[in-house]
């Protein structure tokens, strides 16, 4: 699996460390209500197919990025930089 | 008083050779990382070019009089052999001397050496460019030194590693001829 970061090309999977599901850099306000944060720390989708991750290239240039990729085809669709981590 | 002895990183390990690779280390006298404040960044590269650098791009350096600028992450520069001038409110800069083991590889197979270790396609890498890779399982920070040149920083604790890795590759390439 090879990922394409932004900012260092396409690079070798094992250079990536993942960090969960994407919802995970949209954290709810302060008082967003206890639902809202249990959905955001407990309830999780199990998507069969495209789903959105935030990857670190943890031993590259260090961003943290949002990657699209299939879970049935593994095929990487594409990365962003995660919001705040240009610059 | 006891009298104090320096050695440096690869002390008793280089240089070798195997067939017409060369592996040799590079000394250096200062480094420092350099990782501007949000905001700061372009006030930290007029600081640089008053010293002769400036702030590198990704995956590029910036070398003069003897020094270099390096991209060593997002946010992060390595400034080596250089007059780091004083960048107080403008970034954070971290004493790196004698932090990193630096080595040169070298020689016709370089490239078909390193492609062994490295997951990444160097062939493309202009010179003075250089990537945060790893070189087996050790994060590393390489540079294109020259046609057919690398320089490769690796921490100061994994110099025999690299040395013993990068040595092994060396003779595979040597024994295919």
């Amino acid at each position: 699996m090879r990922i394409t970061c932004p900012i260092c090309g396409e690079r070798d999977r094992r250079e990536f460390y993942y960090g969960g599901n994407a919802v995970l850099a949209d954290r709810p306000a302060r008082d967003a209500g206890e639902a809202a944060w249990d959905a955001y720390i407990h309830l999780r989708d199990n998507p069969a197919g495209t789903s959105r991750e935030l990857w670190q290239h943890e031993v590259g240039c260090g961003a943290w990025m949002v990657v699209e990729r299939d879970t049935v085809t593994h095929a990487v669709h594409g990365a962003t930089l995660a919001p705040g981590a240009a610059r | 008083m006891a009298k104090l002895i320096a050695l440096t990183p690869c002390a008793g390990l280089l240089p070798v050779t195997e067939g017409s690779v060369t592996l040799t280390e590079i000394e250096m006298d200062r480094m420092a990382s350099i990782a501007p404040f949000a905001g700061k960044a372009a006030a930290v590269g007029k600081a640089l070019k008053k010293v002769g650098l400036g702030w590198p791009a990704p995956g590029t350096s910036i070398t003069g009089k003897g020094a270099e600028a390096a991209w060593f992450a997002t946010g992060k520069a390595l400034v080596i052999d250089a007059d780091v001038p004083d960048l107080a409110g403008l970034a954070a800069v971290t004493d790196q001397t004698d932090g990193w083991a630096a080595v040169r590889i070298e020689g016709a197979g370089t490239l078909d050496v390193l492609a062994r270790l490295l997951p990444v396609d160097l062939r493309a890498l202009a010179e003075g460019g250089c990537v945060r890779t790893v070189v087996g399982h050790m994060q590393a920070h390489v540079t294109k030194a020259g046609p057919e040149a690398f320089r490769i920083l690796v921490f100061r604790s994994m110099a025999r590693t690299l040395v013993h890795e990068l040595g092994e590759a060396m003779a595979g390439v040597a024994a295919r001829g």
